[in-house]
């Protein structure tokens, strides 16, 4: 390694994010998914309103139940991830602006 | 699917079990790469708050399109593609804003900006001197030494990073710090 090269390692030395930065990038990660698990819950919702009058027919009731049960899934991931972000109280503005702009 | 829906795979879009395995291999790229895309953002922008705003976009444009991403690193580290996407970002902050510095000489670049005041306080004066050398360097030969030194990236990624190929990146990375050698060796 030359001296050139020495210098250079010393300078650009990696820089450690602020603690914050982790808590933001993740709360907005977090808003965005669960901005998709709450589409994905109203979907699911939609389609049991839908398709009520096919559910008599045995053939037809595996897909229902599937989208039922992926609604509960939605639902339930959303209400953690809903705590988990309140629960760093952030404010909420910018990230609605953010997910707004990525959805 | 026509390609270009292919293309426009979102991760809201996939199925709840892909959805979910894609997350948490989301959150994985996210904790290893936090650091890298920070220094690098920061090094690019030369202070903390746009270094933040620069690295959470980066983030939130590397969720959005990391399903294809993945399907077509084959299996390659994601680290270059990360740090293409903040370095397409760095480069449309300065487009967007004007923000760039038109380095005249006694101007204090972003490297400058974080590293002079320590060099200057530390009695370290080849420290500052590379420091604003590597400041006033071509954009492209001043990104790839930071990918190198700071980041520790190899030619093969530096390549994959700058859109070039490791040929043309191992000449860009000699040509940098030879004239660096050449600009210090003058004064």
């Amino acid at each position: 390694m030359s001296e050139v090269e020495r210098l250079l390692a010393d300078a650009l030395r990696p820089i450690e994010p602020p603690e914050r930065l982790s808590g933001r990038v993740e709360d907005t990660l977090t808003a965005v998914t669960a901005a998709a698990a709450e589409e994905l819950s109203d979907w699911a919702e939609e389609l049991s309103e839908s398709e009520l009058h096919s559910l008599r027919d045995p053939r037809n009731w595996v897909r229902p139940v599937v989208a039922v049960g992926v609604g509960g899934v939605a639902t339930g991931a959303l209400v953690l991830l809903e705590a988990r972000r309140r629960g760093r109280q952030q404010a909420s503005g910018r990230l609605r602006t953010l997910t707004e702009r990525i959805r | 699917m026509s390609e270009d829906k292919k293309e426009n795979v979102e991760p809201a879009s996939l199925d709840p079990e892909a959805k979910a395995e894609l997350d948490r291999a989301f959150e994985d790229l996210y904790r290893t790469h936090l650091r890298d895309i920070y220094s690098y953002a920061y090094y690019r922008v030369g202070n903390q708050h746009d270094a933040e705003d620069l690295t959470e976009q980066a983030f939130l444009q590397a969720y959005r399109h990391f399903d294809r991403a993945r399907r077509e690193s084959n299996g390659r580290p994601l680290r270059p593609w990360l740090i293409r996407i903040t370095h397409n970002l760095a480069s449309n902050y300065y487009r967007d804003r004007s923000r760039r510095p038109q380095t005249p000489l006694d101007s204090t670049g972003p490297i400058a900006a974080r590293h002079g005041t320590e060099a200057i306080a530390e009695g370290r004066e080849e420290l500052r001197q590379v420091i604003e050398h590597l400041d006033k360097l071509p954009d492209d030969r001043r990104e790839a030494l930071i990918m190198r030194f700071a980041l520790g990236m190899d030619n093969r990624e530096i390549a994959r990073a700058l859109g070039r190929t490791d040929g043309a990146t191992k000449v860009l990375i000699h040509r940098a710090i030879k004239q660096l050698q050449e600009e210090m060796s003058d004064e």
